[in-house]
C-alpha cells in the first residue's frame, strides 16, 4: 500500500528549480532510501512531505503530494496534524535546551492535555522505542544536552515518536555520528518499520543498500530511477545510477 | 636540499632591525599609556564622586522630603520619582519592545521592511535626549493638554528606551539555534507556542540583560525628563496619584540642587547614588549572564 504519493512535483527556490517533475510513492512499512549526491534535493524532497519548505520564503511547488490519498496541500489542510502524522528527524540531533524528558514530552504537550502518570508512560514508551530507556531512566531530569551526540540522535527519534506519528522522516540522521551509534541506529530503524513507514536521506550508499526496502537516486533536482533496493543496487536501469552507486561520480 | 638556517645565522631570530624594534617598543609603550589615561580617568571620575558624595549621604537625607519652615534637605520624593518612572517606562516599553522584536524576527517575511524598521531604530537610538525631551513636551504637554508628570516622563522615556530594548531583545532572539524552531515545527508546533516555549526562555539571559541596560538608561536620563516630568519635590507615596503629578528625578534634582540652590554637598550625594545604583545595575547584567549561561 502506498502511504505517500507523488505527482508531477516540481520544486523552485526564487529562480531557481531544486525538484523538477518528481514522481516517487513511498509504501507503508517500508524504509525508503533517498540516495544521490549532495545537492542534488533529496532534503528538499523530504521537507515537502511535511510541509517544512512552508517555512521557506520565495517556495514555489507545484504537483501533488497525497498522504493517504489526501492532497496535504489542499487549502484547509492542518500543518500541525500533518506534521504530527509525519515526523522528522534532522541530520544534527536538535534537542531542545531542557530536559531529556521535556525533551519527549513536547509534542505530546502541544496537541492534548494529559494526566502526569499517562505523560509518564508515554515518555517511556517513546524512549523505549528509540533505544534510550535504559540509559536515559535514571537522569530524565538531566538536560539533554548532557547526552552523547548518539543519544541526543535517539532522543530526537523519541521525540518524534512522541506524537504517534504515521510516517517518519529523516534527513541523514546518522552523518553527524560515530560508527558505533549508526549502528544501533540503523538496528532502531529495522524496528520501527513494523509500525511507521519510513523515509530516509543518506549518501552512505552502503547504509542504503543495508537498511532500505525501496531505493531512490535523485540527481540535480531530478528523479533518476527508484525501485526495490535490490533491484537498484545489482541491476540499475540507468547509466548515471550506475555510476553513481559504483562510485565514479558524488 | 632544504636548510631551515643558512649560514649566516637563524632565519627565524634576529630579524627586526634596530629601528623596527625601537618602533615597536614606542607603539606598545603609546598604547600602554593610552589605557592608562582610560583607565585613571574612569577610576579618578568615580573615586571623585564618592568621595565627594558618600560622606553627605545620611538617612535623614534619604527618608525624608524638603522642608522650607525646617530647612532640612530630604531626596525620597526624588527617590519614589526616578523608581516610579522606570516602573512606568518598564511597563510601556517593555512590552512594545519586546513585541517589535518577536515580530522582527520570527514573524516578518518582507526583509525590507524589516531592515527599514531596523535602520530607522538604529537612527532613533542615536538622537540626542533633549530631542525626544522637546517632542515628547511639544506632543504630550501642549498638544494633548496633559500636564507635565510621572506619566508624561514615562511615556517620553518609553520612546527613547525603545530601540535598546528592541535591539538587545532582537540579539538574543537570534542566538536561539534555528534547529529548535525546526524541531518544534517538525513536532506541529504553532509559532506562537514555540515563541513562548522554547524561543522565549532560551534567550531570557540577553532580554534580560536588555532590560536592566534600558533601566541604568532611565535612572541616568535627565534631559528628556526636565520638559516632561516635571520639577515636584513633594512627597507623593500613592503610584497612581503619583502618575498624574510632577515630580524630579534624582538627575533633575541633582541639576536643580547644583544649579538653583547651590547645594554642593546634596548633588554630589545625589551623584554618588546615582553611580551607585548604575554600577549595581552593571554587576546585574554582568551576573545574569554568568548564571543563564551555566546550563
Ligand atoms: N532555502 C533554500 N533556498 C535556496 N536554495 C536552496 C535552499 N535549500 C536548498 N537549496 C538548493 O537546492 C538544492 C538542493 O538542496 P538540498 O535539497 O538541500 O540537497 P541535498 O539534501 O540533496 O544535499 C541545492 O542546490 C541547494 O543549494
Ligand atoms: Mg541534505
Amino acid at each position: 500500500m502506498n502511504i505517500i504519493e507523488t505527482k508531477d512535483l516540481n520544486l523552485h527556490y526564487g529562480e531557481f528549480q531544486a525538484l523538477k517533475n518528481i514522481n516517487l510513492d513511498v509504501s507503508a512499512n517500508e524504509i525508503t532510501a533517498l540516495i544521490g549526491p549532495s545537492g542534488c534535493g533529496k532534503s528538499t524532497y523530504l521537507r515537502t512531505l511535511n510541509r517544512m519548505n512552508d517555512l521557506v520564503h520565495g517556495v514555489k511547488i507545484d504537483g501533488s503530494v497525497r498522504y493517504r490519498g489526501e492532497d496535504i496541500y489542499a487549502k484547509d489542510v492542518d500543518v500541525t496534524v500533518l506534521r504530527k502524522r509525519i515526523g522528522m528527524v534532522f541530520q544534527k540531533p536538535n534537542p531542545f535546551p531542557m530536559s531529556i524528558y521535556d525533551n519527549v514530552a513536547y509534542g505530546p504537550k502541544l496537541h492534548q492535555k494529559m494526566s502526569r502518570s499517562a505523560m509518564n508512560d508515554l515518555v517511556e514508551q517513546s524512549l523505549r522505542k528509540a533505544a534510550l530507556w535504559d540509559e536515559a531512566k535514571d537522569r530524565l531530569k538531566k538536560s539533554a544536552m548532557s547526552l552523547s551526540g548518539g543519544q541526543q540522535q535517539r532522543l530526537c527519534i523519541a521525540r518524534a515518536l512522541s506524537v504517534s506519528p504515521d510516517v517518519l522522516l529523516m534527513d541523514e540522521p546518522t552523518s553527524a555520528l560515530d560508527p558505533a551509534s549508526t549502528a544501533k541506529i540503523e538496528e532502531l530503524m529495522g524496528q520501527l518499520k513494523q509500525e511507521y513507514s519510513v523515509v530516509i536521506v543518506t549518501h552512505n550508499m552502503q547504509q542504503a543498500a543495508r537498511i532500505s526496502d525501496r531505493t531512490a537516486f535523485f540527481l540535480t533536482g531530478d528523479l533518476v530511477e527508484s525501485g526495490p533496493t535490490a533491484d537498484v543496487f545489482s541491476r540499475p536501469q540507468d547509466q548515471r545510477t550506475e555510476n553513481y552507486i559504483t562510485g565514479r561520480f558524488g | 636540499m632544504t636548510t631551515l638556517t643558512p649560514a649566516t645565522g637563524s632565519a627565524l631570530k634576529g630579524g627586526l632591525s634596530a629601528k623596527r624594534r625601537a618602533y615597536s617598543i614606542g607603539l606598545r609603550t603609546a598604547m600602554y599609556a593610552c589605557v592608562a589615561i582610560a583607565v585613571s580617568v574612569l577610576v579618578g571620575i568615580i573615586g571623585f564622586v564618592l568621595y565627594q558624595g558618600l560622606g553627605h549621604i545620611t538617612w535623614e537625607l534619604l527618608s525624608t522630603q524638603r522642608s522650607a519652615l525646617r530647612n532640612t534637605i530630604g531626596i525620597l520624593p526624588n527617590i519614589l520619582s526616578t523608581l516610579y518612572i522606570v516602573i512606568t517606562t518598564l511597563l510601556i516599553a517593555i512590552p512594545i519592545g519586546i513585541g517589535a522584536a518577536i515580530y522582527l524576527c520570527e514573524y516578518a517575511s518582507n526583509r525590507k521592511v524589516v531592515r527599514l524598521v531596523e535602520f530607522t531604530i538604529e537612527i532613533l537610538a542615536g538622537i540626542p535626549s533633549i530631542i525626544y525631551g522637546l517632542v515628547g513636551f511639544l506632543f504630550f504637554v501642549l498638544n494633548l493638554g496633559m500636564r507635565p508628570s510621572i506619566l508624561v516622563g514615562s511615556l517620553t522615556l518609553s520612546i527613547l528606551v525603545l530601540p535598546v530594548i528592541v535591539r538587545t531583545t532582537q540579539e538574543a532572539l537570534r542566538t536561539v539555534p534555528h534547529s529548535y524552531r525546526e524541531g518544534a515545527f517538525a513536532l506541529g508546533g504553532t509559532r506562537w507556542y514555540i515563541i513562548r516555549t522554547i524561543i522565549l526562555p532560551s534567550s531570557l539571559d540577553g532580554i534580560i540583560g536588555g532590560t536592566i541596560l534600558a533601566v541604568g538608561r532611565m535612572v541616568g536620563e535627565s534631559a528628556a525628563l526636565l520638559f516632561t516630568a516635571g520639577v515636584g519635590f513633594t512627597l507623593v507615596t500613592n503610584y497612581f496619584t503619583a502618575l498624574h503629578t510632577p515630580g524630579a528625578s534624582l538627575t533633575v534634582s541633582l541639576f536643580l540642587y547644583i544649579t538653583e540652590h547651590g547645594n554642593r554637598d546634596v548633588g554630589f550625594a545625589i551623584a554618588a547614588i546615582l553611580l551607585i545604583i548604575v554600577l549595581t545595575l552593571n554587576l546585574l547584567i554582568k551576573l545574569v549572564r554568568r548564571k543563564f549561561r551555566k546550563i
